[in-house]
């Protein structure tokens, strides 16, 4: 394509991307003049081109808007919104001509007559307005209707010439005028480098002189320079490693690599645009959205001028329509609405943009009617995303994340104006793509606001090079909160809870993932995915959550250049980008965040509570009774097992059926040491720990009660001892939580299988009780739960584990219901329920899940396997409501 | 180190039937092949590939090409053949397809030739759908039939996510 071609096409096209802000501009202030010379010389400067360069249908259409706006001149009261709409239909008009020339070099063929007719209508119309206007008095008349071409062209010709800058004779005919034209046309085009405002010489008043602290320059010769300089920091690092323990030619090097971090600033610079290129388009599109759904919506633009660099511009300038055009669509009422909300009748929509930190800052209010949060819930239990247990422990907050999710639409039609398929899941997406975050707050009534977070820079960032099985991958150091070492001398210690490793971490537990398993690398042996029994584990931070990667190796921290990913490679969600080190080898950049949605952690989707954040595992908030039991070591167990502390007088105590007992409230109470040495003393007093269930007690025996402690207790598990449950790190301390069942059971052997049941199971009272399968491979959970669902009426069948389930199977068990866990190492929840539903006697059995990660994931996967619902471990009442509502009979009540 | 093939006027009947084009010849599993000379930018010996975790079968890895990080196809594995036995050597050719680099693994690169028109042939109807897709056409040749490589699809990689 011929240069001038070109250079005409670049200048056209950025002249007009600033004219639909210009013309909404206008539309609200139609007298400013400068507003209005400004739009003019635009449609003036492309209407002369075109005929030099003979191109006659935009020249038509160019020219048909250029006398319209000659009509706005002589008269502001014909700046309507009609007439500007009509004005942008013309811009349009140019931009797709224009566009066409770009592609193919030739005009396409496209019929703009109708438009021309329009606006020549329109011209018309208006001119007839003028004469009557300056004939009587002032005429506030509209233009009339119909369109009437009148005018003879002679006074047509005058009225032109009196308003155009340079052109002669403009014809009201469309036919090109060539010869006279080149001349302003020339002068155009010789300063190619200057804004095409400066143009027309004539008539600057007002004219912007915005040539001379800028230049434009191609952005493939900027890319090219950027690319250049990256390769020099690159060069400059692998000197740095040559220079390390080289005196020589320090300080030259020293000089060098500060250049070079200057220069690679400064170019990083050039980068940078102003946010304000990304909103340009804004105002236009909620003019019209305005016009079409019949509202008013005012958009206000705060902070245009932050800049950010170009690729991430690129990359945020869809998501931005979209939430724009929500807001103004779903969000802000129809004028009626707002003013029975005593509202003002114009809706607000307000960008917001600013740096802080290494981030901007984007927030994009409207003070509309916020999220309709019922509409919401109806929505997500239409789609089945959630249980309606579940639900309705889901705060507001919650229920507004799922908005988020694929395919979540709440739009009761989908208006051609925020379309279908776009939704915010791809705004999300797109926006932790580039290292972002999006957040959401609205209150009903009042407005929604969302906020994204970007950095600032995607260029160069510094990262930790990690090694794996044998290739390295970098992490960007901005995730990177620590390192830990983890061996057989280390101080921390990975362990296995539920099969999942876990790294007590100053008292709470971090999720690992290993990175071999992720990237199915190979080559590690046991479960947690490690090769040797030393290794690294990357402690990273993305938002609130944290995890913990298993790696191999750590190298060291370099500063990198951040490739995008291939295409070919795009699909893969850990990577967040591929660069070269150093030593030229090529590795890939590791997302974290990608990382942490694989580990399962609890999402809003059912959050089991502020005080028991399942991310790090087990966590409850127990009331423990610390205490020593034989030996040094610190023993406990949970109060709420507990039925008093008392300190007995040993000297009361009586012998009977070979046993310690004591007179205790009128009963007999056997007494029991909890270990093996724990002896009851010759005299004084000492501590009993007394558990009882109805009428029956038994006394446990302790020596020293040293605290009763209510902590977030993460539970270790361990299961190594017998008698130990497991440990945890209680008040600063290691200390083992005790099994307290083979006691009470050495007490009494049906202490956990009462037969008689006082109190009345739900439902029917002469119904025969419902018998309940407990699965869980956990002997703890099973005696905490087990006396709890039998007291609520249930009979209680424990199986530690799948498999003992599955053998009382055989056995010819026949049970109403399955309430098991999911995580268990030797056969999994799911494992398990599959074996159930594929055939057996049990396949029309209820099953409800009990898990302490709740994930989309684990949802979908259970309700594959015929788990009705789910309940997080931890939430005793959620249990019973869901086996409330599985043997709900209809007309009774819930 | 990239090897510049020889050019060859070997097969060019400069005829009055129509234009002369020029290819690149490279052979996979015993077929040759072509591709357009003015979308080949480089030729290059077997080198050393990173291998991407969780890559599709046919990505053979990434390699650096003077600062530059592009993708290497295995070809054999793209056209459903069998993989090359262990140790076998290979070539690969460079070509740019919108706006990215990609690294062709074949067998072997032959020569540069001219064809013309002439020799050209539409896919026979009965060539397999796997291998339509891929071919933008037969040239009769001397020493047999070349394929034509139709690239777009051979380097169209579709923008799903992933599945876990």
């Amino acid at each position: 394509m011929d240069d001038l071609l070109q250079e005409f096409l670049a200048e056209a096209l950025e002249s007009l991307s600033l004219l639909d802000g210009e013309l909404i501009r206008l539309e609200e202030t139609p007298n400013d003049k400068e507003i209005l010379s400004s739009i003019f010389r635009v449609f003036h400067t492309i209407k002369g081109t075109c005929g030099f360069l003979s191109l006659p249908r935009l020249e038509k259409v160019a020219h048909a808007g250029e006398d319209l706006l000659s009509v706005f001149r002589e008269n502001a009261s014909l700046v309507t919104p009609e007439a500007i709409s009509l004005i942008l239909h013309c811009v349009d008009a140019i931009r797709d001509l224009l566009g066409g020339i770009e592609a193919t070099g030739n005009e396409p063929e496209t019929d703009h007559s109708g438009l021309i007719a329009t606006l020549k209508a329109a011209v018309a119309a208006g001119e007839a307005q003028a004469r009557a206007g300056v004939s009587s008095a002032p005429a506030k008349a509209r233009p009339a209707e119909a369109p009437v071409p009148e005018a003879p062209p002679a006074d047509e010709a005058d009225v032109f010439e009196a308003l155009s800058l340079d052109a002669p004779a403009a014809d009201p005919e469309p036919a090109p005028v060539p010869v006279p034209e080149p001349v302003p046309v020339a002068e155009a085009l010789s300063t190619p480098t200057a804004q095409p405002a400066a143009h027309p010489p004539a008539e600057t008043a007002g004219g912007h002189d915005a040539g001379a602290k800028t230049i434009r320059v191609n952005v493939d010769v900027l890319e090219s320079l950027i690319t250049l300089v990256s390769e020099l920091v690159l060069t400059r690092n692998q000197l740095l490693q040559l220079a390390r323990g080289r005196d020589e030619g320090a300080d030259s090097f020293q000089r060098l690599s500060r250049i070079t971090t200057e220069l690679q600033e400064g170019v990083m610079k050039t980068r940078m645009q102003p946010v304000g290129t990304a909103w340009a388009k804004l105002p236009r599109i909620v003019r019209d959205l305005a016009i079409e759904t019949g509202k008013q919506i005012e958009l206000k633009m705060i902070g245009a001028e932050t800049e950010l660099d170009r690729q991430i511009l690129e990359l945020i300038r869809d998501p931005l329509t979209h939430m724009v055009r929500n807001s103004a669509d779903h969000g802000i009422e129809p004028r009626d609405q707002r003013r029975a909300a005593g509202k003002p009748e114009t809706g607000t929509i307000t960008l917001n943009a600013f740096h802080e930190g290494g981030h901007i800052i984007i927030e994009i209010r409207d003070d509309g009617r916020g999220l309709d949060v019922a509409r919401i819930r109806a929505k997500i239990l239409e789609r089945g995303l959630t249980t309606p247990a579940e639900l309705e422990r889901l705060t507001d907050q919650q229920v507004r994340q799922f908005i988020f999710r694929a395919g979540f639409s709440t739009a009761e039609k989908v208006t051609s104006v925020s379309g279908r398929g776009v939704g915010m899941d791809v705004v999300r997406s797109n926006v932790e793509k580039i290292g972002g975050v999006v957040e959401l707050s609205s209150e009903a009534g009042k407005g929604s606001t969302f906020t994204i977070k970007i950095p600032l820079t995607l260029a160069i960032v510094s990262a930790l090079i990690i090694g794996c099985a044998d290739q390295r991958f970098a992490v960007p150091q901005i995730c990177v909160r620590e390192l830990v070492h983890v061996g057989p001398n280390g101080a921390h210690r990975v362990e296995t809870l539920h099969g999942t490793p876990v790294l007590n971490l100053r008292n709470r537990l971090l999720p690992l993932v290993s990175l071999r398993e992720l990237l199915r690398l190979g080559g590690g042996d046991d479960g947690r995915g490690v090769a040797s029994a030393e290794y690294y584990v990357v402690v990273a931070q993305i938002g609130s959550r944290h995890l913990g990667i298993i790696v191999d190796q750590v190298f060291d921290t370099e500063e990198i250049v951040v490739k995008p990913v291939g295409r070919a490679l795009r699909k893969i969600p850990f990577f967040s980008g591929t660069t070269i080190l150093g030593d030229g080898g090529v590795i890939m950049i590791l997302d974290p965040n990608a990382i942490a949605a694989t580990v399962g952690e609890a999402q809003v989707v059912a959050a089991p509570g502020p005080a028991e954040a399942a991310a790090h595992g087990e966590n409850r908030r127990s009331s423990l009774i610390v205490f020593r039991a034989g030996g040094r070591s610190r023993k406990a167990v949970p109060m709420m097992l507990v039925e008093r502390l008392e300190n007995i007088d040993v000297t009361a105590v009586e012998r009977a059926g070979g046993r310690d007992v004591i007179q205790y409230r009128g009963h007999m109470m056997p007494l029991i040491g909890l270990a093996p040495d724990c002896a009851l003393r010759s005299e004084g007093r000492q501590p009993v720990l007394v558990f009882a269930e109805r009428d029956r007690t038994v006394g446990l025996i302790v020596d020293e009660i040293l605290d009763i402690v209510e902590d977030d207790v993460t539970v270790e598990f361990t299961g190594s001892e017998e008698g130990i449950l497991g440990s945890a790190v209680i008040a600063g301390k290691a200390t083992d939580l005790i099994d307290v069942g083979p006691f009470l059971i050495a007490a009494y052997p049906d202490w956990f299988g009462l037969e008689e049941e006082p109190a009345p199971p739900a439902g029917d009272p002469e119904a025969p009780r419902k018998r309940l399968l407990l699965v869980d491979d956990s002997a703890f959970f099973l005696r905490l739960l087990a006396p709890k669902l039998s007291v609520s009426g249930y009979e209680v069948i424990e199986a530690l584990g799948g498999e003992e389930a599955l053998a009382l199977h055989d056995r010819g068990v026949d049970v109403d219901v399955i309430v098991s866990d999911i995580e268990m190492p030797e056969m999994n929840g799911y494992a398990f329920a599959e074996a159930v539903h594929g055939g057996s006697r049990w396949a029309d059995v209820p099953m409800i899940a009990l898990s302490s990660r709740m994930t989309e994931q684990t949802l979908e996967r259970g309700r594959s396997v015929g788990f009705t619902s789910f309940v997080p471990k931890s939430r005793r009442d959620e249990l019973f409501d869901a086996l409330r509502q599985v043997f709900q009979q209809p007309g009774e009540a819930a | 180190m990239s090897k510049s093939p020889r050019v060859s006027t070997r097969g060019a009947r400069a005829s009055a039937a129509g234009e002369t084009r020029e290819f690149l010849t490279f052979t996979v599993e015993r077929q040759i092949f072509g591709l357009p000379l003015a979308s080949v930018s480089d030729v290059l010996d077997a080198r050393p590939l990173t291998p991407v975790p969780l890559a599709p079968p046919e990505v053979a890895g990434s390699l650096n090409l003077r600062g530059r990080i592009i993708t290497a196809i295995d070809v054999r594995r793209r056209l459903g053949l069998p993989a090359m036995a262990k140790g076998g050597e290979h070539m690969s050719i460079v070509t740019e397809s919108d706006g990215e680099l990609f690294n062709l693994i074949v067998d072997a690169v032959g020569e540069v030739i001219a064809v013309s028109d002439g020799q050209y042939e539409d896919n026979p109807v009965t060539l397999d759908a796997e291998w339509r897709r891929f071919s933008a056409g037969i040239y009769r040749l001397d020493e047999g039939l070349m394929v034509v490589l139709n690239v777009e699809p051979l380097l169209a990689f579709s923008a799903d996510p992933m599945l876990a």
